[in-house]
């Protein structure tokens, strides 16, 4: 051409670094390894130790490639080398290729190629590797090194050490990852194993990951030891509803029967990680225990029927409920276990209806203003400068959450100001931790923000606040109002919402969350309510007053239940019909930062189960209005079309974004913030603090096998001091007594459990500790007594 | 057998604030927990974490890289023969012979006295003092079968005490650090004054 273009203004990107592998040029950053851009480039090395998502450490040797050195090529270890300009790399040279099979002869030389009966056989890296890298032979003749097989290092996983090719995975991950650095290198040499501490077992939340990155079969995980081979699995991704982070997973099954799920890297949620419950808790979608026909109250007993007559008897219960005192009389709880579409067609049912009383939440949430702030994303939390805590124990509840906000306060990203009633998993990681007596959130968090070194820090840069429930036995305008104090104080801060269950956003931002529970059971136990519907709630279970629940659920005439389950509640319905569990059915979920991802059907239903959005439609059928839609592809359609906040999930997007696309906040305004009283300290007897432990009675953890008997069980846990002044010993049974009544339970010494209160899990096997909570209360207070 | 003591907790501190970080302190409390129970307990692994910021399991695969650590009992004499190139030229499996005979214990056994464990090191750099061995790691050079006899008497009877103590015991000198010369358990990175006995005079 000899046009003279004006020259483009070059910008020097002081980070971009031109290497050339294999010949052909390849742009890098600085700091990247070799090991990494060469991914990028298309130009594979075999490893065994790098993974991108922890540190390098150099242990296998695999990854051996050639540069071009001053005196000539020299052989680097890629996963340890960054890039430099000018670099001149060879991953295919003959010499590089005798590395790759001295390294893989070296390694199989105590490998017992026990790949017929071995859990990673057909998936194994080293298998493939050995196969694509190795020499095809060995000269080693000697015997091989042998260990017992396999050991059990937890509950969950085993270890076979004649497998372990000390590759510093697993360990590394326990470490830097999970920070339950519970497995460990031992002994040296030849003898070098991985182990845990004699008699402590590697109980970490998250030890299924080390199943799942171990390159060998090392590893390998109670629940899916000997199920399959890999190579007779279906997989499929799609999305964890188990909490609200919402990781990215593929479900895994053989012969219709899920088997396993695998972490799948989400860059924007779970970096491929799982936690145990969500990885695990696939046992419970097979359990025995799944309904499978519709039931229909006959005098005492639920007996089964055919789907058009329960539905038929459901539709006439509503019918006469609405004809005797209209809409007010009809009420829905729950829907947000299940997907985006489940949530629309209840939503749209109950707007056919006029029903007004139909809440999400059991009670254990927070107002559905809470997603109307500045919300906040995942990643925008874990670059924060600071973090402020006014959550639960994320460790407990969202452990994908905590691992992502525990990274970002270890690589000095942001600095965590926690406040909580109890200690919890991240306190060990915070800046700052500031407890508060129950009653106090808003104060103490106003006050303390305006200390002159926490002020500093918050003007450092951005403010992310992680907001949930972190006491049930407490009102959650407490959580409100301190919310809105750090709103006040800083008021650019984000807001990253952490309700429970699986789908809470999707539901409460498809119109689930119209009244809150608290006021409808109310209602229904002052004979208010004539029907009540539960799609996938069991108040009985999981409303933290369970007497109202109990009263409330006595009190309605006809129940109608629609459930995975039977439940509590479940147990005094008219008609109780089966739903298709997660796995079952197609749809998309939202997370807690309003992120919409699609969730994939792997197996057929159990039984004759039916997905809820199918429920809602044919009961809106037979009740004379036509919701316009037939499958889950119209109802999501429908969803995207006349739900604005989920007007940017269109499926091409979905399509186009697999890690989700993210929904804009409510538009409802965020609540007048009732300034709730400030509560006394309380005189004789201690504040109840009520929180929630990862395994617990909820079906998915006890209808699981595997996860069930991990749930620690009912006990009260106080301070030491607390104890000793009460004169019990530590695991003695204390009498703990409320207003209404009192139950028995153990008490534990627990340094974490501020003085002048008591902390007790929800929903464990044992004393129901939600005997004791007044939903009405501002505050509870218990009394407690040696016995 | 057990946590480590009260004294030993005091001595473990002042340890740690030898230290910039606190788990470095993990090998020479190792060695404390050594010397009060003659060999690693896991409750003094335990609590050797506790003290330095470690779990269980990181203070064991620290501790277990290291043969000098044990895991069990061992007499309170370990006798360790050297069966490396030298001293095996100079007779050293044949001092062995005579030392399980004499003992009346196999290669890596204990007396049932509870008095002597043995068990085969490599070189132990005395190579031209072949054949030698150490007793709680301290040397007997070109060692005959009668020295090894009159070695195992005099030990029995007490003639070494001074010499020689009890397994565990690596050095009978306590080296003491005053406090103001403790580095204290502060990351290097956190450190902005200089030390006190730098008078000022450091540049940071
Ligand atoms: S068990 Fe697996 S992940 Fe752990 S070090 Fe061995 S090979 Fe690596
Ligand atoms: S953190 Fe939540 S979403 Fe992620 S695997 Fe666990 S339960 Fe599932
Ligand atoms: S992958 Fe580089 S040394 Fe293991
Ligand atoms: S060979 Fe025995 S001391 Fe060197």
């Amino acid at each position: 051409m000899t046009t003279t273009e004006p020259t483009p203004e070059v910008v020097v990107d002081p980070n971009a670094i031109n290497i050339t592998i294999n010949g052909r040029p390849v742009a890098a950053r600085k700091g990247e390894l070799i090991i990494a851009a060469a991914d990028r480039s298309g130009d594979y090395i075999p490893r065994f130790c790098y993974h991108p998502r922890m540190s390098s450490v150099g242990m296998c040797r695999q990854c051996l490639v050639e540069v071009e050195g001053p005196r000539g090529p020299m052989m680097v270890v890629s996963c340890m080398t960054p890039v430099a300009e000018g670099q001149v790399v060879r991953t295919e040279t003959d010499q590089v290729k005798r590395a790759q099979e001295g390294i893989i002869e070296l390694l199989l030389a105590n490998h017992p190629l026990d790949c017929p009966v071995c859990d990673k056989g057909g998936e194994c890296p080293l298998q493939d590797q050995a196969f694509s890298h190795g020499p095809g032979e060995s000269r080693f003749i000697e015997e091989k090194r042998h260990y017992e097989k396999p050991i059990a290092i937890s509950d969950l996983v085993l270890l076979d050490r004649e497998r372990c090719i000390l590759c510093d995975r697993c360990t590394r991950f326990a470490d830097e990852v999970a920070g339950d650095a519970l497995i460990h290198f031992t002994s040296r040499g030849n003898n070098t194993q991985v182990q845990t501490f004699p008699d402590e077992p590697f109980s970490s939340y998250f030890s299924g990951n080390t199943v799942q990155i171990c390159p060998v079969g090392a590893l390998t995980a109670q629940p899916y030891r000997f199920k399959a081979r890999p190579w007779d699995l279906e997989k499929t991704e799609s999305t964890c509803t188990t909490c609200s982070v919402g990781c990215r997973i593929t479900l895994e099954s053989s012969r219709d029967e899920l088997l396993r799920y695998q972490g799948v890297d989400s860059d924007p949620v779970n970096h491929g990680w799982l936690c145990d419950k969500g990885r695990f808790n696939f046992e419970s979608v097979k359990s025995d225990a799944r309904l499978s026909n519709p039931l229909v109250r006959d005098g005492a007993s639920l007996v089964e029927t055919s789907w058009s007559s329960a539905l038929s008897t459901a539709a006439s219960i509503i019918t006469s409920a609405l004809r005797s005192g209209g809409a007010t009389r009809v009420a829905v709880l729950g829907g947000a276990r299940g997907t985006n579409e489940d949530a629309h067609a209840w939503a749209k049912l109950a707007d056919a209806l006029a029903i007004d009383s139909v809440d999400a939440q059991l009670g254990d949430g927070l107002p559905a203003a809470v997603l109307a702030y500045p919300q906040a994303t995942i990643d925008d939390a874990s670059r924060a400068s600071t973090i402020i805590l006014l959550s639960p124990d994320l460790k407990e509840e969202l452990p994908i959450l905590y691992l992502r906000l525990r990274d970002a306060s270890e690589k000095k990203r942001s600095r965590i100001l926690e406040f909580a009633p109890k200690g919890s998993g991240l306190t060990r990681y915070a800046w700052k931790s500031v407890p508060y007596m129950p009653g106090n959130q808003a104060t103490v968090v106003a006050s303390t923000l305006s200390e002159s070194s926490v002020s500093a820090q918050m003007a450092k840069g951005s403010v992310v606040v992680v907001v949930g429930r972190s006491n049930l036995a407490e009102s959650d305008e407490y959580t409100m109002a301190a919310l809105d104090a750090v709103m006040a104080a800083h008021p650019s801060a984000t807001v990253l919402p952490v309700l429970r269950r699986g789908n809470v956003r999707g539901a409460l931002s498809a119109g689930l969350g119209r009244r809150d529970a608290v006021d409808i059971l109310t209602d229904a136990a002052n004979g208010e309510i004539d029907c009540l519907v539960l799609v996938g709630s069991d108040p009985i279970a999981d409303f933290p007053d369970t007497d109202l629940a109990r009263r409330a659920l006595a009190a309605v005439p006809n129940i109608i239940a629609v459930d995975t389950f039977a439940t509590a509640s479940s147990a005094k319905a008219t008609v109780l019909l089966p739903a298709a569990a997660f796995g079952e059915k197609d749809g998309t979920t939202t997370n807690l930062e309003g992120r919409v991802t699609r969730l994939a059907r792997k197996v057929t239903v159990n039984g004759t189960s039916r997905p809820d959005w199918m429920v809602a439609l044919e009961l809106a059928d037979i009740l004379g209005h036509d919701l316009g839609a037939t499958s889950v592809a119209e109802v999501h359609a429908d969803l995207v079309s006349s739900n604005p906040v989920f007007g940017p999930a269109t499926r091409a997007a979905l399509s186009a974004h697999p890690d989700g696309v993210v929904l804009a906040p409510l538009a409802t305004a965020p609540s007048i913030p009732v300034a709730p009283p400030v509560a006394e300290k309380p005189g004789f007897g201690h504040r109840l603090v009520v929180g929630r432990k990862l395994y617990d009675n909820g079906r998915n953890v006890s209808e699981s096998p595997s996860l069930a008997p991990l749930a620690p069980g009912s006990a009260l846990h106080m301070h030491p001091l607390d104890l000793e002044r009460l004169g019990a010993a530590d695991g003695a049974s204390v009498k703990v007594s409320g207003d209404r009544t009192s139950i028995v339970m153990n008490v534990v010494a627990d340094d974490s459990v501020q003085r002048g209160t008591v902390w007790a899990a929800w929903a464990q096997s044992g004393a129901n500790i939600g005997e004791l909570i007044d939903a009405t209360k501002w505050v509870n207070d218990v009394k407690v007594e040696t016995l | 057998m057990a946590r480590l003591s009260e004294e030993n907790v005091r001595l473990a501190k002042e340890i740690i604030g030898r230290y910039p970080r606190a788990r470095s302190a993990t090998i020479p409390l190792l060695h404390l927990a050594q010397e009060q129970d003659g060999h690693v307990t896991n409750e003094a692994m335990a609590h050797i974490g506790e003290l330095v910021g470690a779990t269980s399991a990181e203070v064991y695969g620290t501790a277990s890289f290291y043969e000098m650590f044990k895991f069990e009992p061992v007499g309170k004499y370990l006798i360790n023969i050297c069966g490396t190139m030298s001293c095996a030229l100079m007779g050293a499996e044949e001092l062995m012979h005579h030392a399980e005979h004499r003992l009346g214990v196999k290669l890596g056994g204990t007396t049932d006295d509870g008095m002597f464990t043995l068990e085969r090191a490599e070189c132990q750099a005395a190579c031209t003092e072949a054949p030698c061995l150490q007793v709680n790691y301290r040397y007997r050079f070109r060692v005959t079968d009668a020295d090894f006899d009159s070695l195992v008497d005099d030990l029995k009877a007490g003639r070494l005490n001074d010499e020689i103590p009890a397994h565990g015991t690596v050095a009978r000198v306590r080296q003491h650090i005053p406090v103001d010369r403790g580095v204290g358990a502060v990351p290097p990175e956190d450190v902005t004054e200089a030390p006190t006995w730098m008078d000022g005079k450091a540049a940071l």
